[in-house]
């Protein structure tokens, strides 16, 4: 029975990994390739390691496979955070049809307040 | 024509991957008897497409950052493919590789993205 709610939780984290490497190749922009593919770390990875915990129990993989989970969900989206703000600083372009970008207005309005 | 020629080709590399993940010729290190063997055959093969597509965006991304982005996604897939392992062979040393590999990637990431910052933050 644990087994099979552990095979479930794995499956889920393949379909997360499998569409958000998809997007990695479909996206026009480098801002949304970041956002579909930061989802496949804490849905993907993250679910994968959880099957792996439920199928195997309270040995040593198991605990190194939560200690795993917590690590991974703590520094992905700090370095995703860290990507994508230095992209913006360097000045890589949006994609053209892209709506708004509030980081550009803020800079502009510090500009013209000095 | 010559994007004819790329459709085809990526058509035909697709269609090699999906008899890997349905028939799966190869042998892989099986140690334990469990029930759902077959399906975790097929997850190793499913992981390793979604690793070639970020090796496709590593190969043909405009930018650096892109490079960054995919070589980031590609260390967290590795994390997953090392916990299959851990489950088909029953050996508990998979992880081990997995976490050093999680640490080296942050790391990695955190330090090419300051890189990649601070060099605009002169002009």
């Amino acid at each position: 029975m644990i087994d099979t709610i552990g095979i479930i939780f794995i499956g889920l984290g393949i379909f997360f990994d499998l569409f958000g490497c998809l997007g990695l190749i479909r996206f026009p922009d480098l801002y949304n390739r970041l956002q579909a593919s930061t989802k496949c770390v804490t849905f993907g990875t993250g679910s994968i390691l959880f099957g792996t915990f439920l199928i195997v129990g309270f040995t040593a993989a198991g605990i190194k496979a939560l200690f795993t989970i917590i690590f991974i969900v703590l520094t992905a989206p700090v370095s995703a955070h860290a990507l994508s703000k230095s992209a913006h600083m360097s000045g890589i372009p949006l994609w053209q049809e892209s709506v708004c970008d509030k980081l550009e207005d803020e800079n502009r309005y510090k500009k013209n307040d000095q | 024509m010559k994007k004819r020629l790329r459709w085809i080709l990526g058509s035909v590399v697709l269609i090699i991957i999906l008899y890997l993940i349905l028939f799966y010729p190869f042998q892989i290190l099986i140690y334990e008897k469990l029930l759902f063997i077959p399906v975790l055959k097929r997850v190793i093969f499913i992981l390793l497409l979604s690793a070639a597509f970020c090796l496709f965006r590593i190969m043909k991304g405009p930018t650096a950052l892109d490079r960054i982005v995919a070589i980031d996604i590609l260390g967290i897939l590795i994390v997953g493919l090392c916990s299959v392992l851990t489950i088909t062979t029953g050996r508990s040393w998979y992880l081990d590789i997995g976490i050093a590999w999680a640490l080296q990637s942050f790391i990695g990431t955190i330090a090419l993205s300051k890189y990649m910052e601070g060099r605009d933050f002169d002009d």
